[in-house]
């Protein structure tokens, strides 16, 4: 299981939770996983978001490997200039 | 992670780097110099094609106002005009952010803003079809309109657009309100509470162009059978292929996108304005259609940066450690989502260390122009509040601010205020390196204030392909698909040369058209140093690969017991067999008879971006009389990871500071009480000219990226995050006060002056 820490502006829709544990091993299975346990986050996250991964923020690669123990945060998506 | 446990910051460990280049890290001639210098270098408005219409848009003059009739009659009737559209000749059903730009690109049933697109004509002339343009008639009926942020989130503000409001956004809010982020960590009660002197101030800044010289240009051929050819200036031709294809409902293989080159972005051209425009034109009238904007037209329609409101509290000890930080940043977008309020918060507290953090934003909509990303979307705004509300801590404390910042540094193994620990980064290294910098130790002049800043930006990946080709005389061809915004042709042939081992010169980069290569994400996010650098290098290995392979089966040996060194194939090992080493040239002359052109190829996704933190030191007076700010001195301090052309990395370092020197002191978005935008020329729309700037002096910090191969991080964006503060910094250590609101013009400075 990874642990997976969401902003916590996001707690309305995981009853009260900012922490949310799921079975993945990769980004992809991650957003599957929160969706599952968290119906009400699916349109967010469809609507874009990044997950940063041990420091390191991934943009979109649903397929970038994630450990049990990493660390693993749900943030805003980034757009540059 | 608290302050008591940091831990010293670890050396690079994944990426390869090299303890000698050979081309990375020299300051070569440019590719395109020579072609720009001379004027042979061809930017939007400068394509031509055989019986070429022009076009021209007919735009709203109110910011507000349902269109009732868009009568195009006694348009259509001029001699010379060939095709009217407005939006039914675009696609319908569209959905989410393909819905908002084509909204955008032309208006549907209501003008929101003053400038906004209701319909275009192509004619035989540019003055015909402006001609024309006066004869459209449109009935309206006018709305009541708000452009300012505070404004358009009260009770009673108007409703720019129904229904657009994320369930992200509390309960309660005005439907202008469309998106909210929160994020933090920590006890902020405690937080405060545990605090000598705690600071709350609020802050706003204006609304500031991204002020290319190059004004949006296309030249659009789309016939009947659904097949196209664009040529426009952009920051990414992929995109626009992809936005314009759903715009005007043909397939995306079917419309072919040439970028030309480009008189500057900065953000501005990540998204379509004219292009899609001139498709529909093409498509109606049957003949190429060529579109140029004016610099009204820039101002008024293509997107600024979000003006802002904010409120920042920060605590701090006698001593100089911060205890607590809170922001909200309130940024609107334009009558349309997307203001980049999260990435305003995520950024603000990122270069400090803190055990209690709270960031909130608000995406709020104004009757303004689609809002479009401006080198680090969100970060120089915050930057400036934050940065600001530091310097008066430390002022009021007596602290060195340099010292202070040190003290509370993010560092690799610290917590981000957004979430996440530091990987490798190099904010550290940037404020020693400000501390030992002649320019600290300088004295002042009587009237003459030194601030200092310092700044965040993420940095990006994203979708990248690239392709090599070797030719038969040893020279090398690379094909890469993000417009060279910044010097990348050069940075691209650097890292080429470096892998193959052949000459700089030997190599010629160019920017392929999307029907000869794979998707590749736009120049934007200060990705394309990073992530076509990253694909060029792949390529070469994988050309450098085939290479090997061809002298082992020359030599008649296993492709393993090859290695590629100085350019040259060389047998390794005891068992290799002994061989002359083979240059490059000497396989590539064979490569038609010995199993094919030899090329490398390189398709991915990297997300390895490593962030990048700047620190800005300013020298500035202020005239008491006139109240005007003169930049004195500049020293920009900025980790790049790896250098790998010099003199293009202090020039985004340079460029980023001269426009947040305009930012801070003169340019602003100035609405008139009827939503009116009032300065639509450079004349009156002031950036920043040689004679309002100082030589920008620059260091170049390395702390390499783990995520690149060289250790590079993007360079773009994050030079224009820091000067708002540090500008407002040096202000108030010039006359002593301290101005929260953007830019210093003249004015708010005398207001200021007189109030202290």
């Amino acid at each position: 299981m990874v642990e997976v820490n969401l902003w916590s502006g996001l707690r309305r829709f995981t009853d009260g939770a900012v922490v949310v544990e799921v079975d993945a091993k990769n980004v992809g299975e991650v957003l599957t996983g929160l969706v599952q346990k968290h119906p009400e986050l699916e349109d967010i996250i469809e609507a874009g978001v990044s997950v940063a991964v041990d420091g390191k923020v991934i943009a979109s690669g649903l397929t970038e490997k994630v450990r049990p123990d990493s660390e693993v945060f749900i943030i805003q998506q980034l757009k540059g200039g | 992670m608290a302050l008591d446990k940091v831990v010293p910051q670890n050396g690079p460990e994944e990426y390869e780097g090299r303890e000698k280049y050979t081309h990375v890290g020299t300051r070569v001639d440019r590719p395109d110099g020579l072609d720009k210098v001379t004027g042979r270098a061809k930017f939007g408005a400068d394509a031509h094609a055989p019986g070429m219409l022009h076009g021209a848009i007919v735009r709203s003059p109110h910011a507000h106002a349902k269109i009732l009739k868009i009568d195009t009659s006694k348009a259509e009737a001029l001699a010379g005009v060939k095709a009217v559209v407005t939006r039914a000749d675009f696609a319908a059903g569209l959905e989410g952010e393909d819905w908002n730009i084509l909204e955008n690109v032309m208006a549907s049933d209501t003008a929101l803003y003053d400038g906004h697109a209701l319909a275009a004509i192509a004619a035989t002339s540019s003055l015909i079809a402006r001609d024309a343009v006066k004869l459209v008639e449109v009935e309206y009926e006018l709305l009541p309109h708000v452009t300012d942020v505070d404004e358009a989130m009260k009770p009673d503000a108007p409703v720019i657009r129904a229904g657009q409001q994320s369930k992200l956004v509390p309960e309660g809010m005005h439907p202008n309100v469309v998106n909210y982020y929160e994020g933090g960590h920590g006890d902020m009660v405690a937080g405060f509470a545990e605090a000598d002197l705690v600071i709350e101030r609020h802050f706003t800044t204006e609304a500031a162009h991204q002020g290319y010289i190059e004004p949006h240009a296309a030249l659009a051929t789309l016939g009947n059978d659904g097949t196209g050819e664009l040529w426009c200036c952009t920051q990414g031709h992929f995109i626009v292929q992809k936005t314009c294809a759903a715009l005007v409902g043909i397939d995306t293989s079917q419309l072919r996108v040439t970028a030309s080159e480009i008189g500057g972005g900065f953000g501005g051209k990540t998204t379509v304005f004219l292009e899609p425009v001139a498709l529909a034109l093409s498509r109606k009238a049957n003949r190429p259609v060529k579109m140029v904007m004016s610099r009204s037209e820039v101002l008024r329609a293509t997107g600024p940066t979000s003006s802002a409101s904010m409120d920042i509290k920060i605590g701090m000890t006698k001593d100089g450690r911060i205890t607590a930080g809170k922001g909200v940043f309130r940024l609107q977008g334009g009558a349309f989502p997307d203001a980049p309020a999260g990435m305003a918060a995520e950024c603000s507290f990122a270069p400090y260390n803190l055990n209690a953090v709270s960031i909130e934003g608000y995406e709020v909509m104004a009757n303004r122009p689609k809002q479009a990303a401006y080198r680090a979307p969100g970060s120089p705004m915050a930057a400036f509040a934050v940065e600001s509300v530091v310097d008066e801590l430390c002022q009021t404390l007596g602290l060195d601010p340099i010292e202070t910042r040190l003290k509370n540094a993010s560092r690799e193994g610290t917590k981000a205020a957004y979430g996440p620990t530091w990987d490798r980064i190099g904010l550290v290294e940037c404020l020693e390196a400000a501390q030992a910098h002649p320019h600290m130790q300088a004295p002042l002049r009587e009237s003459e204030g030194r601030g200092v800043a310092a700044g965040f930006w993420f940095n990006h990946g994203g979708e990248t392909s690239v392709s090599l080709a070797l030719s038969e005389d040893g020279t090398a061809q690379i094909s890469v698909g993000t417009p060279d915004i910044g010097g990348s042709r050069a940075s691209m042939a650097l890292m080429a040369a470096e892998i193959l081992g052949i000459e700089y010169k030997n190599i010629r980069v160019t920017v392929a058209d999307t029907a000869t290569l794979g998707y590749n994400d736009v120049s934007h996010g200060s990705r394309v140093t990073y992530a076509s650098g990253l694909a060029t290098i792949n390529a070469a290995k994988d050309a450098v690969g085939k290479l090997c392979d061809r002298a082992a089966q020359r030599w008649g040996i296993d492709p393993e017991a090859v290695i590629w060194e100085d350019g040259c194939a060389k047998p390794a090992g005891p068992n290799a067999g002994q061989f002359d080493p083979m240059p490059l040239k000497e396989i590539t002359k064979r490569m038609g008879r010995t199993g094919g052109p030899i090329s490398g190829h390189f398709e991915a996704t990297p997300e390895g971006a490593g962030v990048s933190f700047g620190v800005h030191i300013v020298d500035a007076h202020v005239d008491r009389e006139t109240g005007k700010t003169s930049v004195d001195r500049y020293t920009v301090i900025q980790d790049a990871g790896k250098a790998v052309h010099p003199t293009y990395v202090e020039g985004q370092f340079q460029g980023g500071a001269a426009q947040g020197i305009g930012w801070a002191l003169n340019e602003e978005y100035v609405y008139g009480e009827d939503g009116r935008l009032q300065n639509t020329v450079f004349l009156d729309y002031r950036i920043p000219v040689a004679s309002d700037l100082p030589m920008i002096d620059t260091v170049i910090v390395e702390v390499p990226n783990p995520g690149h191969p060289f250790g590079v991080r993007g360079v773009g964006e994050t030079g224009i995050c820091p000067p708002l503060a540090a500008i407002a910094n040096a202000v108030s250590g010039a006359v002593g006060v301290r101005m929260t609101s953007l830019p210093m013009s003249p004015p708010k400075i005398l207001k200021a002056l007189k109030e202290q």
